[in-house]
């Protein structure tokens, strides 16, 4: 096989099948293995279906890849609604040029990441472009997954009373991603948080039925994803700026960016908005699972100032908690 | 790298609070003259917490705010010359400028690249040696030792098509000339720390000698800023003026002498046109003869059209403490960071965009 990826790699033919043949080891499972235009399956319940395109400079990144990104991405986007995510696709659109190399090791992340959430890739493509035309390598996944009976999440669910819970430490991932940005490399020690959650929401939904509001906070960070509950809820929420967790690390390069953590994309965290009464009990149930055991109620939703967030600060007062506005830029002076 | 938990520490900040509220008895009107103060302040409600009688105001000390619209025309202008790239900072592409910003132009189809430093633009300069690249040189006395280098290391390594606009500022002479107005009646200034971390904080002696009014540079953390509160507080109710730095761990009273070298080097003082202020003699850095090879003034022959002022937009009384963004009719209205109208809407460390997203005790 050759190193880099080619042109006719794309192209339908011979190079285009011995590409695909050799994904099929690390992906393979019945319905992917017949190689239709469509996997097909069985599947009863309430559905759930999402896609996402996955895009990050640079593709590799501590604790991860664009391949783990993809996976976990998607998953995570079905459990928000508290599915249990079953199948998914896998699209590349890959330039010219790439290592094959880079794809081995991405397709490696992908099929560990799969294994891990207990999903299957059923149904993919490769498209191959010009130099210039991509950069480096997009990825597009789609997935489905099946809602149990009586679970109804929605960011437009939260009510007074609610207590917030956030399952660790935020900020971990849009930072080591951009510690490895060309132009703006330093040196940090937090790997991304890039995780499949779907086994933690399983847990939470198992310790109680009254979780309301379920969103991994990404790009916009935790700040958006709050302001998103209260927005659709028509609720306001108040959050506690001391209990808010950060690695100092994330906190020491937010400091020198001049950005806000509260800002910054997380790929393994979830907040949710539950009964207060049951807050205690899927606390508990966060904690004994690998990725909530920085789990923490980091404030409440009130019937005060709906659609507005607000953050009292560790010195006593308060503030409004925006949505951001374009792109995060790194301080000039 | 530690030294931000120890600056946020609550127990400690609640002390500070209470030395504040136990000696502050005369009005205390401060100025900090930073952005990044403002934002500092109002992300950690430090205004709430205050006494009645100190009183904080906003200054000038924003690089892109106080950026002219002249200048932002002229910056635009040279983008839409042929086989030009203009690089610059990020939020300047969204300002608006007379008739366009440069976020429009490259709509329309200008080179315009966002850098983060004056190295990035030098490396496209490198890749792309048949183009001109321009970067937009705008900032105070933080940012120009930077841009003074990169022009050094063009010459160095004899890159021919790298030319910067030096919309450079200096701070002092904007502080003399703000007091001068005699617009705001200041007890104190909140001193900017990155700036005096280059030039120290013997440049600010003016202040205290001939203005009597109490100076102290500060740090961009909590702790700092009350701690300088705290000492501008005791200088005012001591009535003994004077310069104090209550951000050891950043600055030296002579500041960084091999910067400043630098600056010296390639840029001499001139004038500037700072928005909302105009032409303030001595407030700029212009390229030296010397390196006129790399002044995009120089080299470049635009036609950047009259200047206009966006209609009803107060930034300038902003900028110079007289009026707050509560004041501007268009401030949440017209004016939102999505569709700024003037500069302080567009700058993350603007006053305007600062009121907008943190709110203060009105709300937003």
């Amino acid at each position: 096989m050759e190193d880099k990826i080619l042109l006719a790699h794309g192209s339908g033919g011979k190079l285009s099948q011995d590409l695909i043949q050799s994904f099929l080891p690390d992906l393979t499972n019945p319905i992917l293995d017949k190689l239709d235009d469509s996997a097909v399956f069985d599947i009863s319940g309430r559905l759930a279906f999402t896609t996402d395109s996955y895009t990050v400079n640079p593709i590799f990144f501590p604790g991860g890849d664009i391949g783990k990104l993809a996976v976990c991405g998607t998953v995570n986007d079905l459990c928000m609604s508290g599915a249990r995510p079953l199948y998914l696709s896998l699209s590349f659109i890959i330039e010219e040029g790439l290592p094959v190399a880079d794809l081995k090791k991405i397709l490696t992340s992908i099929k560990q990441a799969a294994e891990e959430a207990g999903v299957k890739i059923v149904t993919g493509d490769t498209k191959v472009v010009d130099q210039g035309s991509a950069d480096k390598l997009f990825i597009n996944t789609a997935g489905v997954g099946i809602v149990p009976e009586g679970v109804d999440i929605s960011a437009a669910n939260a009510r007074p009373g609610d207590k917030i819970i956030l399952n660790g430490n935020i900020g971990d991932h849009g930072i080591a991603v951009l510690s490895q940005r060309e132009g703006l490399k330093f040196h940090t020690p937090v790997p991304s948080d890039c995780a499949p959650l779907n086994g933690l929401v399983a847990d939470m939904l198992a310790a109680s039925a009254n979780i309301h509001c379920l969103r991994d906070p990404t790009r916009g960070g935790l700040a958006t994803t709050l302001n998103d509950f209260a927005g659709q809820s028509k609720a306001g929420i108040i959050i506690e700026e001391d209990k808010i967790p950060a690695d100092k690390a994330v906190l020491a390069a937010c400091e020198f960016l001049g950005f806000d953590p509260l800002y910054i994309a997380n790929e393994g965290k979830l907040a949710a908005a539950v009964a207060p009464r049951d807050a205690g009990a899927i606390l508990a149930a966060m904690k004994r699972n690998r990725y909530g055991v920085g789990a923490v109620i980091i404030g409440e939703v009130v019937a005060e100032h709906p659609g507005q967030v607000v953050m009292n600060t560790s010195l006593g007062a308060s503030r409004i908690v925006d949505i951001p506005v374009g792109e995060l830029l790194p301080r000039i002076c | 790298m530690k030294f931000v938990e120890e600056y946020r520490d609550p127990q400690l900040g609640k002390k500070l609070l209470g030395r504040i509220h136990k000696r502050s008895r005369k009005p205390a009107r401060l100025m900090e003259f930073c952005g990044g103060h403002t934002v500092a302040i109002f992300k950690h409600g430090l205004r709430q917490l205050l006494p009645d009688n100190v009183e904080m105001l906003s200054g000038p000390g924003c690089p892109v705010c106080v950026t002219a619209s002249a200048d932002l025309d002229r910056a635009i202008a040279l983008g839409s010359l042929p086989d030009v790239i203009i690089t610059s900072f990020g939020d300047m592409v969204r300002v608006p400028g007379s008739r366009s910003s440069l976020q429009k132009a490259k709509a329309e189809g200008a080179d315009i690249r966002i850098v983060y430093s004056a190295q990035d633009a030098l490396a496209i300069a490198r890749d792309n040696p048949d183009k001109s690249i321009i970067f937009i040189g705008i900032g105070f006395e933080t940012t120009a030792p930077t841009i003074a280098a990169s022009i050094l290391q063009a010459e160095q390594e004899k890159i021919n098509n790298y030319y910067v606009l030096s919309l450079h500022k200096v701070c002092p002479p904007i502080m003399k000339a703000i007091l001068d107005l005699g617009e705001v009646n200041l007890g104190g200034i909140i001193c900017p720390g990155h700036v005096s971390a280059i030039i120290g904080s013997h440049p600010y002696q003016f202040i205290a000698d001939d203005y009597g009014i109490a100076c102290a540079v500060s740090g961009f953390e909590p702790l700092d800023i009350l701690l300088a509160v705290d000492r501008l507080v005791e200088q005012i109710e001591s009535g003994q003026p004077k310069v104090e730095i209550a951000y050891r761990r950043g600055v030296k009273p002579e500041g960084n002498q091999p910067a400043l070298r630098l600056m010296e080097t390639v840029f001499e003082i001139g004038k500037a046109n700072w928005r909302g202020i105009g032409i303030v003699p001595a407030s700029g850095l212009q390229i030296k003869a010397k390196y006129e090879r790399f002044d995009a003034l120089k080299n470049f022959k635009i036609d950047p059209g009259p200047t206009l002022e966006p209609k009803g937009c107060i930034c300038g009384s902003i900028l110079r403490g007289v009026s707050t963004p509560r004041d501007c009719r268009l401030f949440g209205e017209t004016c939102t960071p999505e569709h700024p109208v003037g500069p302080c809407m567009v700058s993350s460390e603007g006053s305007c965009a600062t009121y907008y997203h943190y709110g203060d005790s009105h709300g937003r």
